[in-house]
């Protein structure tokens, strides 16, 4: 029987699972989408090798976790913390170094050619990082280590489950963001990467070394991909060489809907995509789960073009 | 007599085919308040950005304080005291008044003297202070123009580059901000100041150089341009006796 819609639990308990589950995967695409919008911030390169810089940091953290024998939930306790301070430490500084690397390769020869042309190798360096993908772990999806258990910390049958696996990514990701956005609004080096996103030449004659504060943001990036590719391959618990496609589509739709360039507003679009995908999925089927979001993309962007949070001030002339 | 402190030598710079100064020199002394006059497009702004490294010159020196800055990266010239408060303002939109001053101080490391110029800026532009939790894009032109001023003044620097410092500014304005220029010469600031308007910039200055489409045409005391009447039928508005 073919339906049009899907049968979703329609309790509040229900609502309120869809809800907490779009949170969950929306802090997860927030942190994606920040690499997306710092970026852009700074040299105005939409960079699609992001999402796929997002793979090949969860295949980093697989192989990380594998080496130290970390597989299983029963491979020990010290195992287990090993691995998962190896994964959280390791992945990060893997996918900064790569970002910066292929920025000094790839972008820096660029960054006085027409927009255009950085961002189709942005689109060339996207394959290349999906095939080294491929060629490291092959074209089927890979199981990733089950590390933390599925253990509800809310009591109650009936009510929403808040898992330690749910705990373990808010635990992460939230303060991740907090960390960043202090690091933006007081120190002297986020002060500078604002400066330099607003008004690179004035931010040159304040002696803000312009190079310097691009491979910073690219590392920051990076590290920010890296650290959510370890909490996705942990949550889902499966990886494959296209999951950066998806992922880093949504995370790239995250940061237009909240303004891109902008750093409050990649987060709020990463929530927001999150929870209206998930409570489309719930509510209205799977199949229009991406119809949904993206319709709302158009929507929002119709009335509000700089997004929900961008260009809240303008320059004066 | 000792060296000057900015010596520009036979400078030659541009942008892709086209050249925009066909080698020019002139010099700043300790002290002086030096202006470059000239019509839109005359080179003006290339000729300071030259000067601070933004621009590369192709041929020729700029030396400051007895330093080559031909090869010193533009980032670098700050630290070196050569700063800038650049043609249309280039405030930072979306910091506030008190973050735009701290860009200023960018390259500094002592906070407590940071501190300090701030608190005496404030004292110089009181309504800096006024709205120094406000964003810079919100500024009027005039406080926008006070803010760059005292953003460049932030890195101490030997030599103050104005580029423009009237433009698009009420008459009274202007006068506002040429006597602020005038004052902070007083204090002992070297001043070299790009402008439109001739005859506030040869009021304020001690020499001018009349650039014309990337030559220096004429140069003398200011008061000599300003009573010359070729200077005064070309840039004043004025007709010749």
């Amino acid at each position: 029987m073919f339906e049009l819609f899907a049968q979703a639990d329609a309790t509040a308990a229900g609502f309120g699972q869809y809800l907490l589950l779009g949170l969950v995967l929306g802090s997860l695409y927030a942190l994606i989408a920040l690499g997306y919008t710092m970026v852009y911030g700074i040299i105005e390169l939409i960079n699609f090798a992001h999402g796929d810089l997002f793979m090949l940091g969860t295949f980093f953290a697989l192989g990380a976790a594998t080496a130290v024998g970390a597989t299983t939930a029963d491979a020990g306790t010290g195992t287990i913390v090993l691995g998962l301070a190896l994964m959280l430490v390791g992945t990060p500084l893997f996918c900064a170094g790569l970002n910066v690397a292929t920025d000094r390769a790839i972008y820096k020869p660029l960054r006085r050619s027409p927009k255009l042309t950085v961002i189709v190798s942005a689109i060339g360096v996207s394959f290349i990082f999906m095939n080294l993908g491929l060629f490291w772990r092959g074209a089927t999806p890979v199981k990733f280590p089950d590390l933390i258990p599925d253990t509800n910390l809310l009591g109650g049958a009936g009510s929403v489950r808040f898992t330690l696996k749910d705990a373990m990514v808010l635990g992460v990701t939230v303060p991740v963001m907090i960390a960043l956005t202090v690091f933006v609004k007081l120190t002297p080096l986020g002060k500078a990467m604002r400066a330099t996103a607003q008004n690179p030449t004035a931010a040159v004659l304040m002696g803000i070394n312009v190079d310097r504060v691009i491979a910073v943001t690219f590392a920051i990036g990076g590290a920010l991909a890296g650290v959510a590719s370890v909490v996705y391959g942990l949550y889902i618990k499966s990886a494959d060489y296209q999951m950066g496609f998806q992922n880093g589509l949504y995370a790239f739709t995250a940061a237009v809907l909240g303004g891109i360039g902008n750093i409050p507003g990649a987060v709020l679009g990463g929530l927001v995509i999150g929870v209206v995908g998930e409570l489309g999925k719930a509510y209205l089927g799977a199949k229009w789960s991406e119809a949904l979001i993206f319709g709302i993309l158009i929507v929002i962007l119709l009335f509000r073009p700089t997004g929900l949070l961008g260009a809240r001030t303008r320059e004066k002339v | 007599m000792s060296a000057p402190l900015l010596q520009v030598q036979d400078l030659e710079a541009g942008y892709g085919a086209i050249v925009a100064l066909h080698g020019i020199s002139l010099t700043v002394n300790a002290g002086e308040i030096v202006t470059i006059i000239g019509a839109n497009g005359a080179g003006k702004s290339t000729t300071l950005n030259a000067v601070c490294g933004v621009v590369r010159a192709r041929r020729g020196t700029v030396t400051f304080d007895g330093r080559d800055l031909t090869r010193v990266p533009a980032h670098e010239v700050v630290r070196l005291g050569l700063a800038q408060s650049p043609e249309g303002r280039k405030i930072f939109p979306r910091l506030t008044v008190l973050e735009n001053l701290e860009m200023g101080a960018f390259t500094r490391r002592d906070a407590a003297g940071v501190k300090a110029d701030i608190a005496k800026y404030y004292a110089m532009f009181p309504i800096l202070e006024k709205r120094k939790h406000q964003p810079g894009g919100l500024l009027s032109g005039g406080e926008q123009q006070m803010l760059a001023i005292a953003r460049a003044l932030m890195s101490r620097p030997k030599l103050l580059l104005l580029d423009e410092p009237s433009l698009g500014l009420a008459p009274q304005i202007v006068v506002q901000i040429f006597d602020i220029i005038r004052e902070l010469n007083k204090q002992g600031m070297s001043v070299l100041l790009v402008e439109q308007n001739a005859r506030m910039a040869l009021k304020v200055a001690h020499r001018g150089y009349v650039l014309e489409t990337g030559r220096i045409t004429f140069t003398d005391k200011a008061d000599v341009l300003l009573n010359d009447d070729r200077i005064r039928a070309a840039y004043l508005g004025e007709e010749g006796h």
